[in-house]
């Protein structure tokens, strides 16, 4: 299976992103840079955590812009998996492909630590391989992790079990609904604050992050036996 | 400094406008000699930021001078942007610190978010890709809201630069203290890893060779940058200049990405950052380094401001500038790796065989000055030395034992003091995992970074108790380097060496100067001990105000190597049943002590005694019993002695510790004798770890959460681990809100 | 040519941590008199005068870039006729 890891002028998770597909699940994986224009040899795409663009206007405004991201809008529309971490979420919410918006954490500061995180609902493509409200340990950096909605919105995402990762307990940055992840309508774009691709090395404290990468990988695999 | 209307060369001298840039009679007269005639305005300008303490250290010189900076590991010693050590396979470890004490006192948040931008550019400008980041903050007492606006925008600023550019910030110390109220102190250490053959240097080699001006472009900001920081901060100077640099994170990213490309090209001869002093000082250094000259034409240098003289130019500080010498005919090669990130690479001039700086403004030479007078030559002071009454009357006290009649009360309000209890509200701002190479995060001994590909990790740390190093400098300089050491150790690595960050007051005062002398003495003893030479580093003097000095705080950053991921130990316990013990000889020492300033309000009497013979032994039996595997946690025994200690190696965990100690309660407990180690091992291995050192049993690991401490069979702390956790973690946001 | 003035604010069914925070500051330094503060961005753009319908170009930039409608709302005014 080929992965994309998305770079923009200043994103800096690339390589964490990397590393995990690399050496954690020993799949293929290539950076493509931010104006490149297709997307079809790649099976799954990764936009990194870590300030493109500095940040600067508002997390993800300025990425969102890019002609990779007219190519991402695209490729979604197909059903192929994308996942944003951390930045990668904030282009993915500025970007229109999952609903809401991100606001600055409620402290107003950063905040790195590692947090618990339920998961609920592991009936999609990225949260399979976890069972229903298991608590995961998984890293967050972030300042502008508030994941902010409507109230018309957050029933539409809870109608269409859209809620994927939760805060368990303390919720670090003020979100909505304990919101740590959600996916788009359609199931195929994950958009998380917590960062999986720290947590895959226990060594560093924990691998709980692994088995998103792994779900998307069975996924892949299924699918493409059936073809075959 | 708006100068449209220069004065003319006469006006300067009759007028001696020339003491408004901090230059004195005799150096004004120097620079005559040196010229040949009177310098113009903006010739003034250049000498008196080169000859600034910042840039040419030249009150603290003689004292360098007593640092050992050699060892088989040193691949470079101090005098480039950073220092680099051997760690094996062709790869080496670059490092240094830097103050950025005036501007954080001034404007915390971009003060201290340019002092990471600083550190990095050096780090980088070697060629070496930044790996980690830490800081050495100190602060007033928590109590004043000014103390509480600084230390939260410092701390703001610091994450603002370091998370956006993606580099862990993985340790560092704060403490508190009212010497620091009115001139806080921010020190920002910078590491990176590097290929041998890849090390580039800050040389203008090669005659006729092209300089060119890469990154941001310049402004006003920041000129006088480098005089300021060399001069007391007075209530005027919070209003007055605009000498505060503003950084653009983002740019820096880009800047970082292209160097390391340039870096790899054969076009580049030498690279340096802009940065104390910008444009002048990367030129005129790398010009007298290499025994040529520089010739640059201003009217090239990119400019964000309209109508800037060439005295603006060459002294803004403005962030996010490096000075390349790119080899004639390949300029378009740097031009084109530049361009790919968004930046801009100009030739601005050339490198000449006179060994003078030439500028030129329209048409006309605006500057004409000799690059060595500038740099290599600028003049160096033996300043007057004197041994202070404090000293005196401190080393004649007796030694006094505070009595105690509540142990648990006493230790929950040790916990609570804020240069001991937890520092979590400030290091959860700071990105310490970005990268993934993060093995121990912040608040343990050190923190711990993997490198890549090897089984290999460094352990890096800064550390530095002013409060020994005021009461007896000589002493407390010894123990900063060791208790660096220790916490390298205790890591599980091998130190190697030091970057030093000197943070004094002024040098015009005998009685400082004299603690900088003795201070250094200490360090580079204890550095020939320890085998750990000094490569770099920084000097930041005139650390006062209202005529008050900062304790003297020269932090000691130190990096060490882990040799196998396998040794890598933290201070927290591992497993219920391991035995606990305690390496190190405990005595009464309380001068300077956590103890002392709670009891008393002051310091005062003696420093800890170190022995330095001891503290290598003790330091060689933790690292080789680490090194077996017999060793499942090991921390430093430091600020509140020995139940302090206790108390952080079971914080976060599930576990309690039963203690049994000897000897006088209060010497038990709370002195901070140095050369000490708590460590655990597990009980299979008991016979084993007594052999190999002179650890003493003092307890054991139990799974009932609390902390039982009986000094000669009678119980005198009995408290949960929840309750010492509360006390410790509470105490700085309870300060706070 | 054209000066555009663009206010950006928070909706006010979101809420402003910072505003609220600086709020509380202005409070305990005696300020008591203040009902609600809310933080926003101003934007400050010249545009060359040939251009035929600004409104329509800034509604167009302030929608695809410099406001996020999801929680933001703006306005803006233009000056024409300013001297650079």
């Amino acid at each position: 299976m080929k992965f994309a890891v998305l770079v923009f002028p200043g994103t800096n998770g690339h390589l964490d992103m990397y590393h995990a597909v690399k050496d954690k699940l020993g799949e293929e994986v290539e950076f493509v840079q931010h104006d490149t224009k297709n997307l079809d040899e790649y099976e799954a795409i990764l936009i990194p955590g870590g300030s493109s663009y500095g940040d600067y206007l508002r997390a993800g405004a300025i990425a969102r812009q890019t002609p990779i991201m007219k190519e991402v809008a695209r490729v979604a529309k197909e059903g192929k998996p994308i996942l944003g971490i951390g930045n990668g979420f904030q282009i993915l919410l500025e970007a229109g492909l999952l609903p809401g918006a991100m606001l600055q954490n409620k402290s107003l500061k950063f905040t790195c630590q590692t947090v618990q995180i339920v998961v609920h609902n592991n009936d999609t493509i990225f949260s399979r391989q976890y069972t229903n409200g298991e608590v995961i340990d998984l890293p967050i950096a972030h300042s502008v992790g508030n994941y902010y909605c409507d109230e018309k919105t957050l029933q539409e995402l809870k109608n269409n079990n859209q809620i994927v990762f939760t805060y368990n307990g303390t919720n670090p940055n003020g979100s909505i609904e304990n919101i740590a992840g959600i996916t788009n309508k359609q199931g195929n774009v994950l958009g998380i604050m917590p960062h999986p691709e720290r947590a895959v090395d226990k060594r560093l404290g924990s691998n709980d992050g692994l088995k998103l990468f792994k779900s998307i990988v069975q996924q892949w695999r299924e699918a493409n036996a059936v073809k075959a | 400094m708006q100068l449209k209307h220069e004065p003319s060369p006469e006006q300067i001298k009759q007028e001696k406008i020339y003491k408004e840039m901090n230059v004195t009679d005799e150096e004004f007269e120097l620079i005559q000699k040196h010229l040949g005639r009177l310098p113009n305005y903006t010739e003034l300008g250049l000498f008196s930021v080169m000859w600034s303490e910042h840039c040419s250290y030249k009150s603290s010189k003689p004292v360098l001078k007593k640092f050992p900076t050699s060892g088989p590991q040193v691949l470079q010693g101090p005098g480039e942007g950073a220092g680099i050590v051997d760690i094996g396979d062709n790869q080496a470890v670059v490092f240094k610190i830097e103050s950025h004490n005036h501007p954080s006192a001034v404007e915390p948040f971009e003060g201290a978010a340019t002092g990471v931008g600083g550190i990095l550019r050096d780090i980088f400008s070697m060629g070496a890709r930044p790996i980690a980041v830490l800081n050495s903050l100190r602060f007033g007492e928590l109590t004043s809201s000014r103390t509480k606006y600084l230390l939260g925008q410092a701390v703001a600023g610091i994450a603002s630069y370091g998370n956006r550019i993606g580099i862990p910030t993985v340790g560092g110390e704060v403490q508190f203290d009212p010497c620091y109220e009115g001139n806080p102190l921010v020190n920002a250490m910078g590491v990176g890893l590097i290929n041998h053959d890849d090390i580039k240097k800050g040389l203008a080699h090669g005659i006729g060779n092209t300089v060119m001006y890469v990154g941001a472009k310049t402004g006003r900001d920041g000129i006088h940058g480098a005089t300021f920081a060399s001069v007391e901060l007075t209530e005027e100077s919070e209003e007055g200049m605009a000498a505060v640099q503003a950084g653009d994170p983002f740019l820096e990213s880009l800047l970082l990405e292209a160097c390391l490309e340039v870096a790899q090209s054969d076009a580049l001869v030498g690279i340096q950052d802009m940065g104390a002093a910008g444009l002048i000082s990367s030129s005129s250094e790398m010009a007298s380094k290499a025994g040529t000259g520089i010739e640059m034409n201003l009217d090239l240098v990119p400019q964000r401001e309209a109508d800037m003289t060439p005295y603006e130019m060459m002294l803004s500080e403005s962030q996010e500038r490096m000075l390349l010498i790119v080899r004639k005919g390949h300029e378009q090669e740097i031009i084109d790796i530049f361009n790919r990130y968004g930046l801009e690479a100009v030739a601005i001039g050339q490198v000449t065989d006179d060994k003078i700086l030439r500028l030129t403004h329209k048409g006309e030479v605006v500057a004409e000055v000799p690059v060595d007078a500038l740099a290599k030559d600028a003049p160096v002071y033996h300043k007057p030395s004197k041994e202070p009454a404090y000293f005196r009357e401190n080393q004649q006290l007796e030694i006094k034992v505070p009595t105690i009649k509540d142990y648990e009360g006493t230790l929950l309000d040790l916990l609570k003091q804020p240069t001991i209890a937890s520092k979590e509200w400030i290091y959860h701002q700071f990105d310490s995992m970005a990268r993934t190479d993060t093995i121990v995060t912040p608040g343990s001994d050190a923190g711990v970074v993997r490198i890549r590909g090897t089984e290999k990790a460094l352990a890096i740390t800064t550390d530095c108790n002013a409060r020994y190093i005021y009461l007896d400098p000589e002493t407390g300089g010894k123990i900063a380097v060791a208790e660096a050491a220790r916490n390298i150790v205790a890591s599980g690595a091998k130190p190697l060496a030091v970057t030093d960050g000197l943070n004094f007051g002024s040098p015009d005062n005998p009685e400082v100067y004299w603690q900088l002398e003795k201070a250094a003495d200490g360090i580079s003893e204890a550095c020939r001990s320890l085998k750990t030479p000094v490569i770099s580093g920084n000097v930041s003097l005139y650390n006062e105000t209202d005529n008050t000095a900062i304790y003297p705080t020269p932090i000691i950053g130190m990096v060490g190597l882990v040799e196998n991921l396998n040794h890598v130990t933290t201070q927290s316990f591992k497993n219920d049943g391991d035995l606990i013990y305690l390496l190190g000889e405990t005595k009464p020492e309380f001068g300077g002590s956590e103890l002392q300033k709670l009891m008393d309000g002051k310091i005062y009497g003696r420093a800890p005694s170190i022995d330095l013979d001891v503290e290598v032994q003790n330091q060689k039996q933790i690292l080789q019993a680490i090194q077996q595997g017999l060793i499942t946690s090991a921390h430093d025994v430091s600020e509140g002695g020995v139940a302090v200690a206790l108390v952080e190696c079971l914080i976060d965990t599930p576990f309690g510790a039963k203690i049994e100690l000897d000897g006088e309660a209060v010497t038990a407990l709370f002195s901070e004798s140095q050369s000490r180690f708590i460590l655990t091992v597990k009980k299979e291995h008991q016979a084993e770890i007594e052999k190999l050192t002179n650890a003493k049993l003092i307890g054991l690991v139990t799974d009932t959460p609390k902390l039982t401490i009986n000094v000669n069979k009678e119980t005198i702390i009995d408290l949960t681990t929840k309750q010492l956790q509360e006390a410790w973690k509470g105490a700085i946001p309870c300060l706070l809100k | 040519m054209y000066k555009v003035k663009i206010y950006v604010t928070l909706k006010n069914s979101v809420i402003d941590p910072q505003g609220s925070a600086a709020k509380q500051t202005l409070e305990t330094m005696g300020y008591k008199e203040i009902e609600e503060l809310r933080i926003g961005k101003y934007i400050e753009i010249t545009i060359d005068e040939s251009v035929k319908n600004v409104d329509e170009m800034v509604n167009e930039f302030c929608h695809k870039l410099l406001v996020n409608p999801v929680v933001e709302n703006y306005r803006y005014e233009i000056e024409a006729g300013v001297k650079q």
